[in-house]
């Protein structure tokens, strides 16, 4: 049977070549950073159920003290010069496009197919799984595909990788930390004390207000961080499970989908959300930092009252 | 009383992110305070952080589609973006801007976040192409309205990603919603949650484009007055650090 494991396994190996990558690359002044950290994930990935909870707490602090005291640096893998981008560009049209399609394309028919043929009566794939296991095969496909159509050098995916995963940086591995963070969190009993609190708050059995004060603290949890996934777990733990889900069964899906996205509502209102918002108007030359912000109020109130309104009419049918 | 203390690790977060630390020694402060402050041990409690990273490895799951994406920008994909972008015609400022809408919030449903974005289309073709699309219609702009339609196209940027990018599987936010339910024991499948990002993803474009379509309205009630320059002063073209190229990870 075909288990997640394989999935961890094709990344694991992805960030394994990153770090051997990396040793190697003698432009980065960092390098040996940028070999540790990625090194550190493809252990996690490749063996993280052998090698203990303890074991694996001690590889996040190691993921957390690199990335947190700046020691990755940004590398400059071998690529092509931008004249010969453009010139493939011109040539190749917007056929260019679709090996993109090919990952989500990939991923939809083959979950679709799985889940109404007899085809998933077989068991060939890990129950509930089987979507990431068809993404990973439609990226497989994709590099297949660009091989031969394309013939790039033999390293070249993983090049182009390490340029973009670089690029990131710690960052990548952030939404991971937040979800540990949540799960520690719900250990630590932090949803039941909020949900208390906000019960005593929020009128016993009013499920319009408590989806307001939901959709309203998302976005503003936001824009204190600057982070709409930083805020997701919070209030997730504080009122959409306790209250929302558990206490007046809405819809887990929608609750979380259209959560995450009130607070993308915040986002565009917060200058601490400094890359979407403050550069930018530096970019443009702009004489209001702000500007960009003022100009996304308008769109981002409304819009945030529609995700109120589609939590409310979506999550309690 | 004490139980509340447990709150603690969400003030940590809260003013860690706030102050803008460094966000994975944040999160790292705040999960070891939360679990010591619950009357856990040390070693529990990096333990229990150790298993709850290790349980949600899936996340790092997105991260496989960069070869992908890297060998087409290899192959001039971000050029390609621009060349759709420079053939896109509208005869007013809100119309190029809602195309641009559209074009980013499809593009990036279908994964592809990174071709296009502030430093990559905003600053070099589209804020210039809206200007020059405004003063077509209306003559030398007022230094004020330049500043409104250059932060319109900035804002038309941020608003398409956002709410195009969550329909889209393998994006981090999906995962972390997944993720952090699964932490309670509701086992859903990413496109149970990506599904649910396509109302909000209408709404978003209805909103903006009517706001777009004002915006038309009101350069219309303030036809020529002299101003400064409209386009980007290409003098000082700055050299953009990593931070300005927009690969930011898609934290938003």
């Amino acid at each position: 049977m075909i288990t997640l494991q394989w999935a961890y396994a094709l990344a694991g190996s992805m960030f394994a070549a990153f770090a051997i990558l990396s040793v190697l690359d003698r432009s980065n002044g960092k390098r040996l950073g940028n070999a540790a950290f990625w090194g550190l994930m493809a252990l996690s990935l490749l063996a993280g159920s052998r090698l203990g909870d303890f074991g694996n707490g001690l590889l996040v602090l190691g993921l957390a003290g690199l990335g947190g005291f700046n020691l990755l640096g940004r590398s400059a893998p071998p690529s092509t010069t931008e004249a010969e981008r453009a010139g493939w560009s011109q040539r190749l049209g917007n056929r260019l496009f679709l090996p993109a399609l090919i990952i989500p394309a990939t991923a939809l028919i083959g979950t679709l197919v799985y889940n109404y043929t007899p085809l998933g009566e077989q068991g060939l794939i890990e129950a509930k799984r089987e979507t990431y296991i068809f993404l990973c095969l439609g990226a497989l496909i994709a590099v297949g595909v660009l091989y031969a159509w394309l013939k790039p050098p033999a390293l070249a995916p993983l090049q182009e990788g390490r340029r973009l995963i670089d690029a990131i940086g710690w960052a990548a591995v952030l939404p991971q930390m937040l979800a540990a963070l949540g799960v520690v969190f719900a250990a630590a009993g932090v949803g039941t004390v909020i949900g208390e609190g906000t019960r005593a708050i929020i009128p016993e059995g009013s499920v319009f207000l408590t989806v307001i004060v939901f959709g309203i603290g998302m976005a503003l949890f936001t824009m204190i961080m600057g982070n709409a996934f930083a805020a997701f777990p919070v209030m997730a733990t504080a009122i959409g499970v306790p209250l929302l889900i558990q206490v007046y069964h809405g819809d887990p899906a929608v609750v979380g989908a259209i959560g995450m996205l009130a607070g993308f509502c915040g986002t565009l209102m917060t200058p601490m959300a400094a890359n979407f918002n403050l550069v930018p108007a530096a970019l443009l030359e702009l004489k209001d930092q702000n500007g960009v912000i003022k100009a996304q109020i308008g769109t981002a109130i409304p819009l945030l009252a529609v995700n109120i309104l589609f939590i409310y009419f979506l999550a309690f049918r | 009383m004490s139980h509340y203390f447990v709150l603690a690790g969400i003030l940590i977060v809260v003013v860690g992110f706030a102050l803008r630390l460094n966000p994975m020694l944040v999160v790292t402060v705040a999960a070891l305070a939360t679990g010591l402050i619950s009357g856990k041990g040390p070693v529990e409690v990096i333990s229990l952080f150790g298993k709850a990273f290790n349980d949600n490895r899936i996340i790092a799951i997105v991260w496989i589609v960069l070869p992908v994406i890297g060998l087409l920008e290899r192959y001039g994909l971000q050029q390609r973006a621009a060349a759709v972008i420079r053939a896109m015609k509208a005869a007013t400022v809100g119309r190029l801007l809602i195309l641009y809408l559209l074009l980013r919030q499809g593009t990036a449903a279908m994964g592809l976040i990174s071709i296009a974005g502030h430093a990559q289309t905003v600053r070099p073709l589209v804020a210039p192409m809206a200007l020059a699309a405004a003063e077509k219609e209306h003559g030398a702009l007022e230094s004020e309205t330049v500043e409104r339609v250059k932060a319109y196209s900035a804002a038309t940027d941020n608003v398409g990603v956002f709410f195009g990018e969550d329909i889209f599987i393998a994006i981090g936010s999906i995962i972390l919603i997944q993720q952090t339910l699964a932490a309670y024991g509701y086992a859903l499948a990413p496109f149970e949650l990506a599904i649910w990002a396509i109302p909000t993803a209408v709404a978003a474009f209805l909103i903006h484009s009517v706001r777009l379509l004002l915006l038309d309205r009101k350069l219309h009630r303030h036809p020529r007055e002299s101003g400064g320059p409209a386009s980007l002063s290409e003098a000082e073209k700055k050299k953009l650090d990593s931070r300005l190229r927009g690969n930011d990870g898609g934290q938003t």
